[in-house]
């Protein structure tokens, strides 16, 4: 193979044709998306599907989904390198680069998304210690920098590189401090997935996002935390067996999987009972002292499907399955409950962002209904082809899975 | 709402409009006015209000009742300037604010970063968004008022009750040796206001008594829009009609006063 010592040692990879022909075809993708984001950039953002009543939509749902998806990074490190479970270290590499991409992903689609991108610094310079935005802005670039910071060590794992005494030194010197980092990025992302759920919670103009809380921070600064860490874990899964189908190769042990599904059933229990006391008090508090009824929180496109979605067949059905152990011991049921996960929390950030601007809060005022178009499609689709570019890269030519060898001796 | 969510600034003069609602005609002369004064710029998305840039925007409200109780209103909305305004706390890079004697909430359009979260927390969608870059047709660029700055794309913008002539009334008054934060009735007034051919919009200091506003904004047939939420907003509304006061709020079955 051309590229065989730059492949990890004693592993098996694709012939670098049909790799390139993979390439090829993410790279399109990604072209596609930057066209889109050309005639943003080029023409403003008139060009896309949101208006004066969607100002937050198609993209606003896709950074909130991918950062909670991402937190596996974080969590993964946090019970990796501060609760000590040994075990994750067959995963903690992938869950590092999946939440460095999720977080690279969603700044690239925010830079698009604000109509001064060149502005974007004034977060700092003229920051409103007042806003959940802000510390939103403060949180994410920072944490951004910490997963930087976890991935390079990753990198300099390459068979080649590694041969570089500097970088072999300096790989080893990043590990040693890796818990530091660990402990910051979970401090950072504990405070962010707060805030991003915050930033609706104090929205008392919508009293569909409206929540009461603890001192400054609504009840979804709290469940924003915990849906996240609930779903992260399984996502990085999800990431590792879709990988696994891509290759055709078992590349994590199905222990893992299991653990991971296992801390991901029963952080989404806590999670659905809080969410479900937060509903309950949000519907019987919130919503009448606003002077609404929960029926007019819903319409026939915004329906209580939505909600039911989320928490019944998203929420409760996999929570159940990923605490029963014989239920989570079969593989096919495990993934489904995953995936069922990751999408009640994708379900949870959508209505947080599109249904609570869709409600007409002024009973003069109708219900819109907002159509992301093909550019926002686009510029998002180029997202996720740059993640799978880089997770393609990467599970190429570093030794991400430490039982790859072993797994298909 | 929490107090944590409150921010509430105490002002010597409070600017704030009273709508009678039952002398709108729905002529739209408020919403020409505003635009010419603050260099709007004509766009082809004009017609479609989710697209269009307007500051003011004229609702028409029905009591739903069949013919012969059928009914009609017209209400202009201008931006409420809040007495404890939902955009501004969230603005991440104090873009808007509520700060200066008058309490009229600010848009500081060189600091927007154009995000959209005072969109968001604006239930009055006061707030709208450059979506292109403003276009003036030829020669129309020498219609535009010198005293307000057009706006670049990707910038959020709202009504200001004309600020500029609040400044230019304040110019004058000093100019003359008198109090600028004493300005006598109708010495400042915005185009909206201005415009009206039935005298709908009237405007003023609402904590002071020489001004026709303090009184009727304590009008029994006084309201606010949304006035439950808690956003205190300086602009009223009157009718005579109940079915008009009533689609000012929101209310639950269980609720005592509905607006009445």
């Amino acid at each position: 193979m051309l590229d065989e010592p730059l492949l990890p040692e004693g592993v098996q990879r694709c012939s670098p044709a049909r790799f390139l022909v993979w390439i090829t075809l993410l790279v399109a993708v990604v072209i596609w998306g930057a066209v889109a984001a050309f005639l943003i950039f080029g023409w403003g953002l008139g060009v896309t599907g949101l208006n004066n009543y969607f100002g937050f939509g198609l993209w606003i749902t896709f950074d909130l989904a991918v950062i909670a998806l991402g937190a596996g990074a974080f969590f993964s490190g946090f019970l990796k390198y501060i609760l000590g479970i040994d075990e994750l270290k067959n995963i903690i590499n992938l869950a590092v680069i999946v939440g460095f991409l999720c977080y690279s992903g969603a700044m690239m689609l925010l830079v698009l998304d604000i109509g001064q991108p060149l502005r974007a610094w004034f977060g700092y310079w003229h920051a409103n210690v007042h806003s959940m935005l802000t510390e939103v802005i403060f949180c994410i670039t920072c944490y951004l920098i910490v997963l930087t910071i976890e991935f390079i060590p990753i990198i300099l794992e390459n068979r080649q590189i590694h041969k570089i005494s500097l970088f072999r030194n300096l790989a080893h010197n990043f590990h040693i401090v890796m818990p530091l980092f660990a402990a910051v990025g979970t401090f950072l992302s504990f405070f962010h997935q707060g805030s991003l759920g915050g930033m609706y919670g104090v929205l008392f103009g919508r009293p569909f996002a409206l929540r009461e809380g603890f001192f400054i921070w609504p009840w979804t600064f709290f469940l924003f935390i915990l849906s996240a860490i609930a779903s992260g874990p399984v996502f990085t899964m999800l990431i590792s067996r879709l990988m696994e189908s891509f290759t055709r190769r078992s590349l994590v042990p199905y222990s893992t999987k299991e653990l991971l599904g296992k801390i991901s059933g029963f952080l989404l229990c806590i999670y659905l009972f809080f969410k479900f006391l937060d509903t309950w008090a949000w519907a019987t508090g919130v919503l009448p002292r606003s002077g609404f009824s929960f029926e007019e929180m819903f319409n026939q496109v915004y329906g209580q499907w939505l909600l039911w979605l989320e928490l019944g067949l998203c929420g409760v059905v996999p929570a159940i399955m990923l605490v029963v152990p014989t239920l989570r011991s079969r593989p096919g049921l495990l993934y489904a409950a995953s995936f069922l996960t990751c999408a009640g929390v994708v379900v949870n950030r959508f209505v947080f962002t599109v249904q609570t601007l869709a409600i007409p809060v002024m009973p003069f005022d109708q219900w819109y209904t907002y159509i992301p178009n093909w550019t926002e499609w686009a510029t998002s689709a180029m997202v996720v082809s740059y993640s799978a570019i880089v997770v393609s890269l990467a599970h190429r030519y570093l030794p991400l899975f430490p039982k790859e060898r072993q797994l298909n001796a | 709402m929490s107090e944590s969510m409150q921010i509430h600034e105490h002002f010597q003069i409070k600017w704030g409009m009273v709508i009678d609602v039952d002398k709108c005609t729905g002529c739209g002369a408020c919403q020409v006015a505003c635009q010419a004064e603050n260099n709007i710029p004509p766009s082809q998305q004009s017609f479609d209000r989710l697209r269009s840039v307007h500051w003011l925007y004229v609702y028409k409200l029905e009591n739903g009742r069949p013919y012969p109780e059928s009914d009609i209103a017209y209400l202009p909305r201008p931006c409420m300037q809040c007495g404890n305004p939902s955009c501004a706390s969230v603005c991440p890079v104090i873009a808007t604010t509520k700060d200066e004697e008058g309490g009229i909430v600010s848009q500081i359009y060189p600091r927007c970063i154009g995000c959209r979260y005072c969109m968001a927390a604006c239930p009055y969608h006061s707030r709208v968004f450059n979506w292109f870059d403003p276009v003036w047709p030829k020669g129309m660029e020498k219609t535009l008022t010198p005293y307000v700055s057009v706006r670049p794309r990707g910038v959020v913008e709202k009504c200001t009750f004309c600020h500029h002539r609040f400044q230019l009334a304040k110019r004058r008054a000093r100019a003359e040796g008198r109090d600028p934060h004493h300005l006598k009735e109708d010495e400042y007034i915005p185009a909206c206001a201005e415009a009206c051919p039935t005298g709908a919009i009237a405007f003023g200091d609402l904590h002071n008594p020489e001004h026709k506003v303090h009184q009727l904004s304590r009008s029994e047939h006084a309201f606010r829009i949304l006035e439950r939420l808690g956003t205190e907003p300086q602009v009223y509304y009157l009718s005579r009609r109940p079915w008009v006061r009533r689609q000012g709020d929101n209310y639950v079955q269980k609720d005592q006063q509905r607006g009445e």
